[in-house]
């Protein structure tokens, strides 16, 4: 029988909990998650551009927030978005095998050419 | 299981998706695509001769002109917010999809697009608005790293503009079923990690001085 559904947060409510991946069987997160998520990456954004424009952008510790809160917005979207929280370690690998290899080429090349001191001052 | 069936799924040995794994793999590619464009931009920071600046003003000595900080932030900062609220519609489109929904999976398939067509236009804005500034490609260090990323990821946000139209038309035409999931799911990861990208080129390029 079918399901009245009275907005668009209650069929993705009710759809979700049935939706799995055939290959990996992982469920996937609701609405309410998704919702969360939005209003979380909003407020962490909102913050960034607000402590840009604060004297606390003078301080030292500007620079390590900053970078802070945009990796805190990056794991936030790759796990949830992106599924990986709940997805195959297969796919946890290849993302994250890369990533960190970018990490470590774009520090090494900061020490490199002696910009690296610039993000730890 | 009819042939027809076993067919519409590519299973590897692992056990899971190849078109999956693939998309995984080739993102993976991408961190280290991204991290050398991103590498090269931080190299080059602060090592300009001439200007224009991204946060500083600078004063031309042939002209006697001075240019303002060429960044606007608030305008980026609206830019951000649309690609943010982009990803969101994503997976409302995919969760849209797997029940079934095609009234739901139109909506939140060209929210998407749009949103991503919005953000488009806040960046052509942006580079025109720099040219007329006097910043070009070939102008100093900055403008050479600068229109090189955030070019590249804006071409990124165009490929997947398109790859959205596409399904929202497929969606049209014959309407995306739940076993079509899979390909909402591939365009889903593609157009996150878009997301992601701009989520650390905002931070290093925008807000880091």
């Amino acid at each position: 029988m079918a399901v009245e559904h009275s907005s668009e947060s209650d069929r993705v409510a009710s759809a979700e909990p049935h939706h799995t991946h055939g290959d990996a069987g992982h469920t996937h997160p609701d609405w309410s998650t998704y919702k969360w998520v939005a209003l979380i990456l909003t407020v962490i954004t909102v913050v960034e551009v607000w402590i840009f424009y604060t004297p606390f952008a003078e301080t030292r510790l500007f620079i390590p927030s900053l970078l802070t809160m945009s990796a805190a917005k990056f794991a936030i979207v790759v796990m949830f978005y992106m599924h990986l929280k709940y997805d195959a370690k297969l796919f946890r690998a290849l993302f994250t095998g890369p990533l960190l290899i970018g990490v470590i080429v774009i520090i090494s090349l900061l020490f490199l050419f002696g910009q690296l001191n610039f993000f730890l001052e | 299981m009819t042939h027809a069936a076993h067919a519409s799924h590519h299973y590897t040995s692992t056990g899971l998706d190849n078109r999956k794994i693939a998309i995984w793999a080739f993102i993976g590619s991408e961190c280290l695509f991204f991290g050398s464009l991103i590498s090269t931009y931080l190299i080059y920071k602060n090592r300009s001769l001439v200007g224009p600046f991204p946060h500083e003003a600078w004063t031309n000595p042939q002209t006697g002109e001075t240019v303002k900080a060429i960044l606007d932030i608030p305008v980026t900062s609206a830019s951000t917010f649309v690609l943010l609220m982009s990803s969101l519609f994503m997976v409302l489109a995919h969760a849209a999809v797997v029940r079934g929904d095609r009234k739901y999976s139109k909506i939140w398939l060209v929210s998407t697009a749009l949103a991503g067509t919005v953000f488009l236009g806040f960046q052509a804005y942006e580079f025109t608005s720099f040219v007329h500034e006097g910043l070009t490609l070939k102008t100093n260090l900055f403008g050479s790293s600068f229109f090189i990323l955030t070019g590249f990821h804006g071409a990124h946000v165009t490929a997947g503009v398109i790859w959205l139209l596409t399904l929202f038309f497929i969606d049209l035409k014959r309407g995306l079923r739940p076993t079509d999931a899979i390909n909402v799911d591939l365009c889903a990861l593609y157009w996150h990690f878009v997301d992601v990208v701009w989520i650390a080129i905002f931070t290093l390029i925008y807000l880091i001085p």
